[in-house]
């Protein structure tokens, strides 16, 4: 499951993330993280079977928590160039039997690479 | 052996063969050139990427007072207007002035997609073309004329992208990841036009074409045409295009481009255009080079087949890299396929070639300014061995009015220098011999280097002169910053 963590100028200060993990056991793979000084944002992934927990976790920490379900979507802009394909660094983007590009979702882990480099704009993030 | 005139005359009837370049590789495979020619009449062959090298003449018609344009902007991006009072030429690549990640290519796109824009002039004020500025809008029903024109569409092959570099690199051949992260290239390959006819038998001046879903034809060889890296330069009624074969595209950190759609028809005249037509991606070969050299001659990494970069990985330095087309495969088929469907129907007939294009030309480089180099400000060098004494050195000095002394062994080759200063601190310090006071770690230039490089070691080592040398460290001569300065000075 893909969190998004809101900080603000309190909690941006503390080791939220490994007291998480001390707490719940959970492995937390930080996906991305924009830290400033006084708010930060960070995408974790955590296990299923941990979510919950961590959610638990997190929110008494005082931290503002997202689940992110909506992953990275397409309009029909998209000419089925391909640019796309060797940018992502999780393979979302694939060439299906029809030529045409394919998006596996599931794998997105919302760097944003894949929507600064279509040249069509046709790659963003609902919201 | 067929003629153009006995397809037409087929396709007039109802009952001509037509089969897309995809099709044909399989049907040759299986039957062979000669029977495929005698049963197949016309392939089909397409191609949609990023064609930069695209634009469109417009005629506007006359105002009332009328203007002869100075200046013209179609939604704030300029058009050229150093034409007849209200002939314009829009450049796919020309960015608004106004609006980011917008171009000519989105202007085109908005007016073939039945969209007005706004057009706004100012003009000379003539006797004949009084009026000196307008502001209207305008749709594709309002002009006279709106005919895409193009210098260089449709590439047979293109180079394929990488970076060496350790930064990302945002070019028009798309984001290219630092080292070598990825791989992009351009082109259809094995469907692509040209590749299908690569002696433009049949695709030369006057073919008719599919460009962006109206007829167009082929105008001449494109700009920077170089077989097998050849190109087409075409034309097309912009107010017969469908939006679905031309689509606006902005290349971050390049340019806006477009992206269209042209499809090719090949007559099959006889079993050579069968079996040409039955070439595959691993027959056609390109270069990886890389984009971390900011050169005109980028280095070569490897040479490519269409076939393995359509694979999506190529080896690069041992390492898998991901692959990233240009090009929609997706919509050449379907180019292909709504060609080959225009002829069934009879709806599009073919043409031979009114003059053929070169199968060969050479794409030269551009002729610069004649760079300087070290050798035009090279002087001769007075030289002298380690062992001379301080008393000669000064007299050589003297006698020959110079400042620096390149010290050499007896095979000429470079040892150090001394520097009329370095003689005076020798009487200081009551030296004997040369070898007590010259710089032994000189900095050096080659005779065939730009002078630019000279003037900048001599400005960043903060010294007046550089021996030149040769390969071997023999001393050729010397430049000194009294010489390039003077020189300079007269050019």
């Amino acid at each position: 499951m893909l969190l998004l963590l809101r900080f603000n100028a309190k909690t941006v200060r503390e080791p939220i993330i490994s007291l998480t993990a001390i707490k719940t056991g959970a492995l937390i793979n930080i996906l991305k993280a924009d830290v400033g000084a006084r708010r930060g944002e960070i995408i974790v992934e955590v296990p299923d079977e941990k979510a919950k927990d961590v959610e638990k976790a997190i929110a008494e920490m005082g931290v503002e928590l997202h689940e992110i379900t909506k992953t990275i979507a397409r309009n029909n802009n998209c000419v089925h160039c391909g640019l796309c394909v060797s940018i992502c660094p999780t393979e979302v983007f694939y060439v299906n039997g029809d030529s045409k590009i394919e998006l596996k979702t599931e794998k997105c882990i919302h760097c944003g690479a894949c929507i600064k480099v279509c040249p069509t704009n046709a790659l963003y993030f609902p919201i | 052996m067929k003629t153009v005139e006995d397809i037409n005359a087929k396709i007039r009837k109802g009952d001509v063969v037509v089969v897309t370049a995809k099709e044909m590789k399989e049907i040759v495979s299986q039957i062979g050139a000669e029977k495929a020619a005698k049963e197949v009449d016309v392939v089909t062959t397409g191609t949609f990427g990023a064609m930069c090298s695209t634009g469109a003449i417009f005629n506007f018609g006359h105002a009332d007072p009328p203007i002869k344009f100075k200046k013209v902007w179609l939604n704030d991006v300029e058009a050229y207007a150093g034409l007849a009072a209200v002939d314009a030429f829009l450049g796919a690549t020309k960015p608004s002035e106004t609006r980011e990640f917008y171009g000519g290519a989105h202007v085109i796109e908005e007016l073939v997609s039945g969209k007005e824009v706004e057009l706004r002039a100012i003009g000379f004020g003539t006797d004949c073309y009084p009026r000196k500025e307008i502001e209207t809008t305008i749709s594709l029903e309002d002009v006279n004329q709106a005919v895409m024109i193009n210098p260089r569409n449709a590439y047979q092959r293109y180079r394929a992208a990488t970076n060496s570099s350790d930064k990302i690199l945002r070019t028009y051949m798309g984001t290219l990841l630092p080292h070598y992260g990825n791989v992009t290239y351009a082109g259809t390959g094995e469907i692509s036009p040209m590749n299908n006819d690569p002696e433009f038998r049949t695709i030369g001046v006057g073919t008719r074409i599919f460009l962006c879903g109206a007829k167009g034809y082929v105008i001449g060889e494109g700009t920077q045409h170089s077989p097998p890296f050849g190109t087409l330069m075409v034309k097309g009624n912009l107010k017969e295009m469908r939006p679905e074969f031309l689509k606006a595209c902005y290349f971050p950190g390049y340019a806006p481009s477009i992206f269209l759609g042209i499809g090719v028809p090949i007559p099959i005249l006889d079993a050579d255009l069968a079996r040409a037509t039955a070439i595959r991606d691993n027959e056609i070969k390109t270069t990886i080079i890389d984009f971390g050299v900011a050169r005109r001659n980028r280095p070569v990494v490897r040479e490519v087949s269409y076939a393995e970069l359509k694979s999506g990985k190529v080896e690069i330095n041992g390492q898998e890299t991901r692959v990233s087309p240009l090009s929609s495969y997706y919509l050449a088929e379907k180019i292909m396929k709504e060609l080959k469907k225009m002829i069934e129907k009879g709806e599009f007939f073919l043409t031979m070639p009114v003059e053929r294009i070169k199968r060969s030309e050479i794409f030269k480089p551009m002729k610069q300014k004649e760079i300087r180099i070290v050798r035009e400000f090279m002087t001769r060098a007075i030289t002298i061995s380690e062992d001379v004494s301080i008393e000669e050195a000064a007299a050589l000095i003297v006698k020959n009015n110079v400042n620096h002394l390149p010290v050499v062994d007896e095979e000429g080759t470079l040892k150090g220098i001394v520097t009329s200063w370095d003689i005076a601190k020798a009487v200081t310090k009551h030296a004997k011999k040369v070898s007590e006071v010259m710089t032994r770690d000189v900095v050096t230039v080659f005779p065939d280097d730009p002078i630019a490089i000279a003037i900048s070691k001599l400005e960043k080592f903060d010294i007046s002169a550089l021996p030149v040398i040769d390969a071997k460290r023999k001393v050729l001569g010397i430049v000194t910053s009294e010489t390039i300065s003077k020189m300079m000075e007269v050019s």
